[in-house]
């Protein structure tokens, strides 16, 4: 099979977590104790995640799950891109940091006033220092993921990309990245449009 | 400086720490508790809401902030000035 790979997911969405090796049951819980809940499991060895606004949350901790066990060292910093796009920006953190406002401006509310911050919470955990971007999209657009991520890994530098759609809107998010290589690895599927909308809508 | 050390932890979100993990006399930046300058930013707001005190001139931050004991010590000074 020729083309490029589809070798890890993970969904987030409605406090149910999937992804290509695990499920775990959705939670009750408010967004947020659900969030840290996951990482004291998880990941634990990194308590800046405590500091992140929730879009960020969102994205490391659905990284974490992507990138799982893979080794990954065969890359080069520079060879890993990161892809992503939502729909309500960072208007999350904004909110919250307009309310802090009230009293006193929360300096570190405000420095995730921007969507693409979680694109470099993401490469900071993983040592990334490829090609970034991040589009601000009514819907998540498969088509527009699809070929740009190919165009990406076929010209260019790129020979990983982690990509795909994390958003969140108070208790609301919406979380699907996926990573993509042109190694096949064991129970990768091709890089298609189809199979993108598959695992998303699972 | 328990009090102090709780309202630090909730300030700067560092949920995975219980106010005896930090040590009165621990640096709270760089090798100590790994600080970094968003946080003392943070410990700069944390200072004005709850104790009303503003530090005026910056170059008084690097020794305010260096541990535990000297927030207090700063504090205890200025609360009532």
């Amino acid at each position: 099979m020729e083309g490029n790979f589809l070798t890890g997911f993970c969904r987030i969405h409605e406090r149910k977590i999937v992804t290509h090796a695990q499920s775990f049951p959705a939670s009750t819980e408010p967004l947020s104790e659900f969030l840290d809940g996951m990482y004291s499991k998880v990941m634990r060895d990194y308590p800046k995640f405590y500091k992140m606004d929730t879009l960020s949350k969102l994205g490391v901790l659905a990284t974490e799950f992507v990138v799982g066990e893979k080794d990954l060292t065969m890359y080069a910093p520079e060879e890993v891109a990161v892809v992503l796009a939502n729909k309500h920006a960072s208007l999350d953190t904004d909110l919250a940091f307009q309310k802090s406002i009230d009293k006193m401006a929360s300096p570190a509310l405000f420095v995730y006033t921007l969507p693409n911050i979680v694109t470099g919470e993401i490469c900071i955990r993983n040592g990334w220092k490829g090609e970034n971007a991040f589009f601000i999209q009514e819907t998540f657009d498969l088509e527009f993921h699809t070929h740009y991520v190919n165009s990406l890994l076929e010209t260019g530098n790129t020979k990983a990309c982690l990509a795909g759609w994390v958003d969140v809107i108070g208790e609301d998010h919406d979380v699907f990245l996926y990573l993509v290589e042109k190694v096949n690895r064991k129970g990768s599927v091709e890089h298609s449009k189809e199979n993108l909308f598959n695992l998303y809508t699972q | 400086m328990a009090d102090l050390k709780v309202q630090i932890i909730e300030a700067l979100n560092m949920k995975h720490l219980k106010p005896e993990d930090i040590g009165d006399d621990q640096p709270l930046f760089v090798k100590g508790l790994g600080l970094d300058s968003i946080d003392a930013l943070e410990l700069i707001v944390m200072m004005q809401q709850q104790y009303g005190i503003k530090i005026n001139d910056p170059k008084e931050g690097p020794q305010v902030f260096q541990t535990v004991r000297t927030m207090a010590e700063y504090i205890t000074a200025n609360k009532n000035a």
